[in-house]
């Protein structure tokens, strides 16, 4: 298993490169994921959707598919791939220290 | 993945359970950062109707995968086509598909739409069907760019991976 440092801190990831115990994750590691996923620096509105990732995460040991984020959070489409541009569904996942969502919608 | 992966669809059908995976595909490939591009020629102009993506269907008849076990009968009974041409099985294979996807959570296909076009999706309705079946812009649903020719198409696609359904 691959592993990777994030501000200081060493995590284990896949082959991917998304982090594969959410236990591990924390807020500052998030900030450093976002950067290198293009977005910096995160927003209130960001960490709307990682809150809502994380606990739902938590909940069901899945990552949330768009449209669970969509109806958990009331923001619309457009704002989620505003916040993150060119794959909301990947990089929410990653950064928020979840696996890839599995549900298609 | 390649920076700037491009998919475009074809939609050729209107039948319910034709019309359900370019919007799938489509939905996945945004949430993946690859560009989208669909174009609704023939039958699938209905998708992007306003009058008639509401009430899309799935015909029974000459549909050999289509078991009573959707009904919750067991095995894989088909069903006798002669049934299938009674009038109200249509409406009714129509509904059954409706209320499984619905408990699903699959979005309809209308909210799908608004969807992939809030996720930047690029969708154009195709120029010869449009004119053959006297239909123009207001016809269609606010998700539809523009009414274009199969050349500016594959000019719009030039790279993309097409898709033809």
């Amino acid at each position: 298993m691959a592993t990777k440092t994030f501000a200081g801190k060493t995590v284990q990831v896949n082959d991917e490169g998304f982090m594969t115990n959410p236990a591990e994750w924390d807020r500052e590691i998030a900030v450093e994921i976002a950067k290198e996923e293009g977005i910096d620096p995160l927003t209130d509105a960001h960490w709307k959707v990682i809150d809502f990732c994380r606990a739902e995460g938590t909940k069901t040991g899945k990552a949330p598919t768009l449209r669970q984020i969509t109806t958990g959070t009331g923001l619309s489409t457009k704002e989620l791939f505003t916040l993150f541009p060119k794959g909301p569904a990947k990089k929410v996942a990653h950064i928020s220290g979840l696996g890839k969502p599995e549900g298609c919608v | 993945m390649s920076e700037n992966r491009h998919i475009a669809f074809i939609c050729s059908k209107g039948n319910l359970d034709m019309v359900y995976p370019a919007l799938v595909m489509g939905w996945a490939a945004l949430g993946n950062g690859i560009d989208v591009t669909i174009f609704f020629t023939f039958w699938g102009m209905d998708m992007i109707n306003k009058h008639r993506v509401d009430h899309l269907e799935v015909p029974p008849v000459a549909n050999s995968s289509m078991k009573m076990n959707m009904m919750g009968v067991p095995g894989y009974i088909g069903i006798p086509q002669i049934l299938g041409v009674i009038p109200g099985m249509t409406p009714f294979a129509s509904a059954l598909m409706k209320s499984k996807m619905k408990a699903l959570g699959v979005p309809t296909v209308r909210e799908y739409l608004e969807m992939l076009s809030d996720g930047g999706a690029k969708m154009y309705a195709c120029k010869m069907s449009v004119d053959m079946f006297k239909l123009s812009k207001d016809d269609f649903l606010p998700c539809v760019e523009d009414i274009v020719t199969a050349g500016d198409f594959m000019d719009m696609t030039d790279g993309a991976q097409i898709i033809f359904i």
